[in-house]
């Protein structure tokens, strides 16, 4: 094991490879793993952040589907009031329509009834003069009677 | 593999396993340059002359792991990584987290000398694995000299582990000065562990061996442990068919000394690195 110049060779080759590494190798390798480390911090902090978000939406959620339950119920209610509305409006025009058409039915029987009794009264004035006739067989005087006959037929 | 060669190239195990130890040193001998033929060749260039066979593989390893940092972090994407990423990111990551825990200053020089650190020194023990005969044999061939020396695991070579903790060392030195001054620097040999005066000599005395026997244990420890680690598999080379299941074993075990020892040089290197940036202990 005898000294020679190896010694020196290799310590300046040393300090050379160790010059180098710090100059060129050692950048880029730890500015990766600082790079990584920030992505990963990032990460983390999103996705914290993300979670409170999902909590705040949840809540605030909640709180609308209460309002709308509320709104729902509140329409509904004013739906049965004006449905019920409706019914008795209804109702109350039918009366009124059906009190209408009892009324003009009346009048139309009222009517009909007077035509029968003024149809009926001509043909009795007509039976009279035939039963007369008959029954004078004799000529009289048709024109003379009729006068009498007519005027007996109104009084009926 | 000892019996496949050792019939032809080696008359003992000892030379079996001596010659295993061996380096391809280049340098100055006999008055011309050349490489080594024996280690007492070696031996006489002295200190200018260079282990072309560890300086080679650790330069391999080096430029073959940053090239792969590199690619990696030129299409890094903060989004899902995919595998080969992922692997790095688990490296970075690891580095980043042994530097947070034992680094309390602000340096950005730390974190990549770390990974550095850690991922050369493991790729290094990591030639361990390598069965003992298959890189030597290769370089033989290619040098086409049967009896070429050629040493596989760069941290069994005491220049390599050395080299590493004298660049640490300096780095100690130099940040110590610039953070805490020249006399905040000569404070904490003087006035530590006894804040008295007149009690610096024995400070010093205390504080000064310490301070040099980090470089040397650090480098030492690394060395020592892969160093065993290259023996026992040498020795293991040389049973015969009853390797096998030895080395199996041996190499399983090891793959724990690897990266034990790759982590512990660069735990060691940041805490140096954070005593140099304590201005108050």
């Amino acid at each position: 094991m005898n000294l020679n110049a190896t010694v020196l060779g290799q310590s300046i080759a040393f300090a050379l490879f160790a010059y180098f590494c710090m100059k060129v190798v050692w950048p880029p390798l730890v500015a990766v793993l600082e790079e990584r480390r920030k992505k990963i911090i990032d990460g983390l902090e999103a996705a914290e952040r993300a979670q409170l978000d999902l909590a705040a939406a949840q809540e605030k959620a909640g709180a609308d589907k209460e309002i709308a339950k509320r709104e729902a119920a509140e329409i509904v209610e004013q739906a049965k009031r004006r449905a019920n509305q409706i019914v008795e409006e209804a109702k109350d025009q039918a009366r009124a329509e059906g009190e209408r058409m009892i009324a003009a039915a009346n009048a139309e029987i009222e009517q009909q009834a007077n035509r029968a009794k003024e149809a009926l009264r001509e043909q009795v004035a007509t039976i009279a003069i035939a039963g007369a006739e008959k029954i004078l067989q004799r000529s009289i005087d048709q024109a003379a009677n009729e006068e009498l006959l007519k005027s007996l037929a109104a009084e009926l | 593999m000892a019996e496949a060669n050792g019939d032809v190239l080696y008359a003992s195990g000892t030379e079996y396993v001596s010659h295993h130890l061996g380096f391809l040193t280049y340098g100055k001998v006999d008055g011309h340059w050349g490489f080594a033929h024996t280690p007492e060749e070696a031996a006489q260039m002295g200190f200018w002359a260079i282990n072309v066979d560890t300086m080679l593989i650790s330069m391999i390893l080096g430029v073959l792991f940053m090239a792969f940092y590199y690619l990696v972090s030129r299409k890094v994407t903060s989004g899902v990584p995919g595998g080969v990423q992922n692997f790095v990111e688990m490296i970075v990551e690891f580095v980043i987290e042994s530097v947070d825990g034992a680094f309390h200053a602000k340096n950005k020089f730390v974190a990549p000398l770390a990974l550095t650190t850690f991922s050369w020194i493991f790729l290094m023990n990591a030639m361990d694995l390598v069965p003992v005969d298959w890189i030597p044999l290769f370089a033989q061939t290619v040098a086409g000299d049967s009896h070429l020396y050629f040493k596989a695991v760069p941290t069994t070579d005491i220049n390599i582990t050395l080299g590493f903790a004298t660049a640490v060392f300096i780095m100690v030195i130099y940040y110590s000065l610039k953070v805490k001054g020249p006399l905040g620097f000569a404070n904490d040999f003087l006035m530590h562990p006894f804040p008295k005066w007149y009690l610096a000599p024995l400070n010093l005395l205390l504080e000064l061996p310490g301070f040099f026997a980090k470089p040397v244990s650090l480098a030492l420890r690394l060395y020592g442990n892969m160093f065993a680690g290259e023996v026992i598999f040498l020795v293991i080379a040389l049973l015969g068919w009853y390797q096998l299941p030895l080395h199996f074993a041996w190499a399983v075990f090891h793959i724990l000394v690897i990266t034990l020892q790759a982590y512990l040089f660069m735990m060691l290197t940041i805490v140096y690195l954070n005593q140099a940036h304590q201005v108050d202990h």
